[in-house]
């Protein structure tokens, strides 16, 4: 599997993008991050669902056109819900995600780059270690393969995205209105 | 052109820009915005590079390949876009130790880097145990609709916010 040329560029640009997007929201500070999950800060949910609205529309029109072809991650109880915890616990004691880590090292936060960089590398070569143990065990545990809330509701996708979009959008609204 | 030196954007103008970048990533380059595989791929690498090629035997690698991908270049320009935005705005300064975590655990380096080291450690074991993070599962995956991506993305706010708490309300005193 080798990428194209072309495509490493637009990868590096798309990078560009995210990453002075994500910098100029303040979701690479510590502070901001901590202030969302201590429930005084919404920053990063504002960005987070701001975007899924603008993103969900677009990407469902353009599969609708045929221009692309979505692929929704297959998962498992086990695998999602026990890993999205863990990952939660890690996420409030670096105070960084994977990707805003990206923006703490680029804005000049030290304890991205010294402490928290090599432990995820060193999570993740653990993961590796532990995975031919983990892959016919829990992360197979409540396998739900590619299912996506459409399918799962068996409905149209946009009686999910319209219906969603409103209530996110609302809940944006109490967000700002609760002065948060 | 003053929003270009505001160290602030609006939350909601943020948004809608990933929202619309998601748009151009899926067109252009067929994949969503994503994160932690590549920091699999670099322990990957340079597992290689100390334990020699065999380490691409191993079963995750052979699922995940120690090479620079798509969202390998991604991310590397994800420090790149950052520190371009905080140079221009001005934002830009090295710290150690943010002030949330000084005035709950004081400002000596070695507290807070030992504990983002083993944060870091449960971010990197979690995300790949979840196959994903707070990108890929969090903003790409939702807005695909994903169940696997709903229920990652809310666990990952349950184990956040208990973790905060645990941290700053607990052992911190500030709760």
């Amino acid at each position: 599997m080798k990428t194209a040329r072309s495509q490493l560029l637009w990868g590096l640009l798309f990078g560009i993008v995210f990453g002075f997007l994500l910098q100029r929201g303040g979701v690479t500070k510590y502070d901001v991050i901590i202030g969302q999950l201590l429930l005084t800060d919404f920053t990063v949910l504002k960005i987070m669902l701001s975007a899924v609205v603008t993103g969900m529309i677009g990407i469902h029109f353009m599969q609708g056109r045929g221009w692309i072809k979505l692929k929704p991650k297959a998962g498992s109880w086990g695998m999602n819900a026990v890993g999205g915890i863990l990952f939660g616990f890690g996420f409030a004691l670096l105070g960084y995600c994977p990707g805003t880590i990206a923006g703490a090292m680029g804005d000049g936060n030290l304890d991205a780059l010294i402490g928290g960089l090599p432990g995820i590398l060193i999570g993740s070569a653990l993961l590796a270690a532990a995975y031919p143990r983990l892959k016919g065990g829990i992360l197979q545990a409540g396998d739900f393969g590619d299912l996506t809330l459409p399918r799962a509701l068996k409905v149209g996708e946009w009686s999910v995205i319209w219906p969603l979009s409103v209530i996110i959008i609302v809940a944006l609204y109490l967000i700002e209105r609760a002065g948060l | 052109m003053d929003w270009l030196t505001q160290v602030r954007w609006s939350p909601y103008a943020v948004g809608i820009g990933v929202g619309v970048l998601s748009w151009l990533t899926w067109l252009i380059s067929r994949s969503p915005i994503g994160c932690s595989t590549s920091f699999a791929r670099t322990a990957g690498m340079l597992e290689r590079l100390v334990r020699g090629p065999q380490v691409e035997g191993k079963l995750y690698y052979r699922e995940v390949k120690p090479v620079v991908d798509w969202q390998w270049m991604l991310v590397l320009g994800m420090i790149v876009g950052a520190a371009l935005s905080a140079l221009i705005s001005g934002d830009f300064r090295w710290q150690w130790i943010p002030s949330t975590w000084a005035s709950s655990f004081g400002t000596a380096a070695l507290p807070r880097l030992l504990v983002g080291l083993v944060g870091g450690i449960f971010l990197g074991f979690g995300s790949r145990w979840a196959d994903g993070c707070t990108s890929g599962h969090g903003i790409s995956g939702t807005m695909q609709l994903a169940v696997s991506s709903w229920i990652s993305a809310i666990c990952f706010f349950i184990g956040g916010i208990a973790m905060a708490w645990l941290l700053f309300g607990v052992i911190g005193g500030q709760a």
